[in-house]
């Protein structure tokens, strides 16, 4: 294995002395089959010489027997897997791969493309710090890097390479090089990837160019080859900046003179003396020392521990710490709090179940943790956020969890540890999501530092529950309090939070002063409107019935409400039915002319067009018409938060 | 100090391997095979838990072929770090004789590691295990995950392993199933010598090159370690050679090598043209071999 270097047959130990202190960086590819990726990944370990002569041997010898190049060598082969997936000639799963250079040690993630790979894309992507996208020059930017790019940039990576394969078929041409990297940008920039976060680069893994060595044919191309950015990158993620966090994984107690924390650190840096806050108590004292044996039987202190470095602090007090709370600086410490806002990437053949309890594991810490229906989730190949009652297998979506106790946690953004998790499948054991915190939806009442906002959302996670409205028309006798009377009932039963403004009821109170003229009719609507709007901001889930027979105040109240809150539900019963059964006699004293303006009969009433739900009572029981009604709403994830 | 070097990361991650499997497992043991990566994890264990001792004995499974100094090396090391060493053979393997020269390799490596590794886990229900394996050994390990996990039968299904996104581990495992875990997934060969030599980690003296006394078949050459040996006629030589693996000795070629110092070692390495696993005679059969070790439990 003859790394570069003269030095190393010159002089080892100045060779050892100055390879001690490479970094480490470790990045992934993503590409989809055919686009160079093991080619690209294959020649980076030969060129970096991490290939030793037998297994070059073997190549040869592979290449001849499978390979795609005749004669020559074919690097792809140098990182092929699993028997089974080298018979069928493709990579699947995440590898890893090494190899070191002058300046730095590479661990590479290697990751199929394919959409249904993209758990193992995202694990790959978890702890890079580099992403190289890969594009054959050929084709451009496809939906798949639109994906890879989503993904990576979901997960946190900072640098992307985009590496602009196969320029040896399109002629090394600088113009579409061009092309495709102002269309990538265009897209990036959607996404909110940031224009200096992207490199591209043309090459050709296959001939060579750009890889290690500039050549002729890209001379045109002034920027540096792929491993020369590799070996410059900055590691931009400066985690020694951020706030001080370390998950406590194990309270190391040998005897009674001795209780230190051991974790790793997640971020930040932390001195002998610094005070912390160690949550989610919130309870604080001083650092007295950071213990850490620098050499067995010999120096055992550290006066700093730095991002990375798994330590055991000492405190000065005895404050009550285990495994799994976060010590934290003591001005800047994470949140705690019970009940989140996140993003999961489903992992497992089987569905999310919304409503069931999984186990969360977040730093050191596991917790029983029961989702919710997904707020929407997200095509990854067009990046729409679309309706969906569950997530399946590789789905991405935002789904609300509530916890069984007070966590210590970061937004994701913030901080990749304190913010990202697992979700366990109590009863398989599988690892079934990847979870990420945005913002948690209720603060933890002890952490007194957290003003809390009373809104419309506080008010309906206290609920559990997504209010709206459920506005019932149709023509009197339709059988709308009948349905929204028997549908109550059972979201009373189910613990739900519900209140009903019914259109007799509201007239003989509220809306007293009103008559059934046209300019009334309207004023009545508005006036029901605004009390709905009340009651939604109080989180509850309001039924309205009101024959209201005109579109354009339905409409109003569908605006003044909310799109997604407001829910049309239709009572289609034909007049003649509605007449026949005639329960309050109304029919019969309007055809003989003793009500005016009756719906039906002298004044009009307006179908709705796009009703969320039509109920047909003709054929439906109020109980059937109130199941229908319930189901769509389970589906749509008003219910489902937090049942249990 | 800001920014750690690549050792320090691999370092920090080993130690926050190990410090979860002590937190989460139920009884743990460190496999320990006595070879370079062995004592590696074994120094990483000791700083892992300073000031506590690491939290689970170490064990072996001894073949009962191993060299006779790396019998002797284990017993020092457990004694001086006062650990609890526990050593397991095959008992049945022995009762039927089994070794490398009666049986072949392929059988005695079944029966006294693979079977007999299984029979001890089974023996003292440890459930999670440590092992020194690096995924830069061989392509298949490239894959395998840092917890691996393994059915009641100790057998390894490729398909159904778990995902380890961050540094986050899913260590739960129904009663019966147990787990491998691999703290130096993540090095090279190179790693574990310059760790080994700027820690100053106690390691085999068969690593160094000394005169020993060798025969040489079918182009590896093999150390006459013990007069278990069965000699053809063959007059063993003194050769200037070294180890750069260790397991049983007749399944384990010496380099002809003048390398007596670490930084010799290191260099030798770095200059030669062939990998570590060269010297393994279990290896030459096929690529895939080591993945169809790994599913029927051999580490
Ligand atoms: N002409 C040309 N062919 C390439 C280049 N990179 C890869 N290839 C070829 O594209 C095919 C697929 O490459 P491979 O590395 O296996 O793709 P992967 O599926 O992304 O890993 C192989 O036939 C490669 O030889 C390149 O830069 N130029």
């Amino acid at each position: 294995m003859s790394h570069k270097s003269d030095l190393i047959a010159e002089d080892i130990n100045a060779y050892l002395k100055a390879h001690e202190t490479k970094s480490l960086l470790r990045f992934i590819t993503c590409g989809s089959v055919d686009d160079g990726k093991s080619t690209l990944i294959g020649r980076l370990l030969y060129e970096s010489k991490m290939v030793f002569e037998d297994q070059l041997a073997a190549l040869e010898s592979d290449s001849q027997k499978v390979g795609t190049q005749g004669e020559g060598l074919d690097f792809a082969l140098l990182v092929d897997g699993l028997a089974a997936e080298r018979e069928q000639g493709i990579t699947i799963d995440v590898a890893y791969r090494f190899f070191s250079t002058e300046g730095r040690k590479y661990i590479v993630a290697d990751t199929p493309g394919h959409e249904q790979y993209t758990r193992n894309m995202a694990t790959g992507a978890s702890t890079a710090d580099l992403a190289i996208l890969m594009i054959d020059a050929r084709k451009g930017v496809l939906t798949q890097t639109r994906r890879h790019s989503y993904i990576v940039n979901l997960l946190g990576v900072q640098n992307l390479v985009l590496a602009i394969n196969k320029m040896d078929l399109v002629d090394y041409s600088e113009e579409r090089y061009d092309e495709i990297v102002a269309e990538y940008k265009t897209f990036a920039t959607e996404i909110g990837i940031s224009d200096d976060r992207i490199t591209p680069i043309p090459m050709s893994a296959l001939v060579g160019d750009n890889i290690t060595e500039k050549t002729d044919a890209l001379s045109w191309y002034e920027g540096g080859t792929l491993m020369e950015h590799l070996e410059t990158v900055r590691l931009s993620e400066n985690k020694n900046t951020k706030p001080f966090r370390m998950p406590v994984q194990w309270v190391n107690r040998p005897n009674l003179d001795f209780r230190g924390f051991s974790g790793q650190v997640a971020s930040g840096t932390l001195n002998v003396g610094d005070e912390i806050r160690a949550l989610p108590s919130g309870k604080t004292s001083k650092v007295e020392s950071i213990v850490f044996p620098v050499k067995i039987d010999g120096e055992d202190k550290l006066d700093q521990a730095v991002a990375d470095q798994s330590v055991t602090i000492t405190l000065e007090d005895e404050i009550d710490i285990s495994r799994g709370d976060i010590i934290c600086g003591k001005d800047h410490p994470a949140e705690a709090a019970d009940q989140f806002r996140s993003t999961l990437l489903w992992m497992d053949e089987d569905e999310m179940l919304p409503g069931r309890t999984y186990l969360m594991k977040i730093g050191a810490k596991t917790v029983q943790a029961t989702v919710a229906a997904p707020k929407h989730v997200v095509d990854i190949n067009s990046l729409e956020k679309l309706a969906a009652p569950t997530l399946t297998l590789n789905a991405i979506g935002s789904c609300n969890l509530a916890l069984d106790q007070n966590i210590a946690f970061d937004a994701y953004e913030d901080n990749r540890t304190t913010g990202g998790f697992i979700l366990i499948d109590r009863m398989t054991n599988r690892t079934v999501a990847l979870g990420f915190i945005e913002y948690a939806l209720r603060r933890a009442s002890n952490i007194h530092w957290q003003a809390m906002e009373v809104d419309e959302v506080a008010r309906a996670e206290q609920k559990g529950q997504r209010p709206a409205v459920l506005w019932f028309t149709g023509l009197s006798g339709s059988g709308k309090s009948t349905i929204a009377n028997a549908l109550e009932k059972r979201l009373f039963a189910m613990g739900r939070h519900t209140m009903t403004l019914d259109g007799d009821n509201v007239r003989h109170g509220l809306n007293r002063d009103l008559g059934f003229t046209e300019a009334d009719r309207v004023e009545n609507i508005r006036r029901v409107s605004e009390v709905s709007q009340l009651m939604v901001e109080a989180g509850l889930i309001t039924l309205v019935s009101f024959i209201s027979p005109f579109r354009s105040e339905r409409d109003m109240a569908r605006e003044r409400i909310g799109d997604g809150k407001f829910l049309e539900i239709f009572v289609d019963t034909p007049l003649s039915v509605a007449e026949d059964r005639d329960v309050k006699g109304l029919y019969k004293k309007a055809r003989a002319g003793e009500i005016k303006n009756f719906t039906g009969i002298d004044s009009p009433y307006e179908a709705p067009e796009n009703p969320e739900i039509t109920i047909n009572t003709v054929d439906q029981t109020p109980d059937e018409a109130a199941e229908i009604i319930v189901k769509y709403l389970t589906q749509r994830g008003f219910l489902s938060d937090w049942v249990i | 100090m800001t920014r750690l070097t690549h050792l320090q990361r691999l370092e920090a991650e080993a130690i926050h391997i190990m410090r979860e499997v002590a937190a989460e497992a139920e009884k743990p043991v460190m496999l320990y095979s006595v070879g370079k990566d062995s004592a590696v994890m074994l120094h990483l264990a000791q700083k892992a838990f300073y000031p506590s001792k690491p939290p689970f004995p170490l064990m072996h499974v001894d073949t009962t072929w191993k060299f006779g100094e790396m019998i002797a090396f284990r017993d020092e090391m457990a004694k001086k770090l006062d650990m609890e060493l526990i050593v397991h053979i095959n008992q049945e393997g022995v009762e039927q004789g089994i070794g490398p020269f009666s049986h072949g390799s392929a059988l005695h490596t079944d029966v006294m590691k693979t079977q007999g590794l299984k029979q001890a886990l089974d023996k003292y229900g440890f459930d999670a295990a440590f092992g020194g394996a690096r995924r830069d050994e061989e392509k298949s390990r490239a894959k395998e995950r840092i917890f691996s996990f393994r059915s009641e039968q100790h057998r390894w299904d490729p398909k159904n392993q778990r995902p380890e996104p961050w540094s986050i581990y899913n260590t739960r495992i129904q009663p019966g199933e147990s787990i491998r875990v691999f703290p130096l997934s993540n090095w090279t060969e190179l790693d574990i010598w310059q760790y080994i030599h700027l820690e100053n980690i106690p390691i085999v003296p068969l690593y160094f090159a000394a005169p020993r006394p060798v025969v040489e078949r079918e182009g590896t050459l093999i150390m006459v370690d013990d007069d278990r040996m069965p000699l053809d006629g063959e007059t063993p030589v003194e050769k200037m050679v070294r180890f750069r693996t260790l397991g049983c000795y007749p399944l384990t070629g010496a380099v002809e090598s003048s390398a007596a110092t670490l930084p010799d070692i290191i260099q030798e390495m770095l200059l030669t043209t062939q990998s570590e696993r060269q010297g393994r005679v279990i290896d030459h059969d096929s690529t895939a071999s080591m993945e169809k070790k790994k599913q029927e439990g051999y580490f």
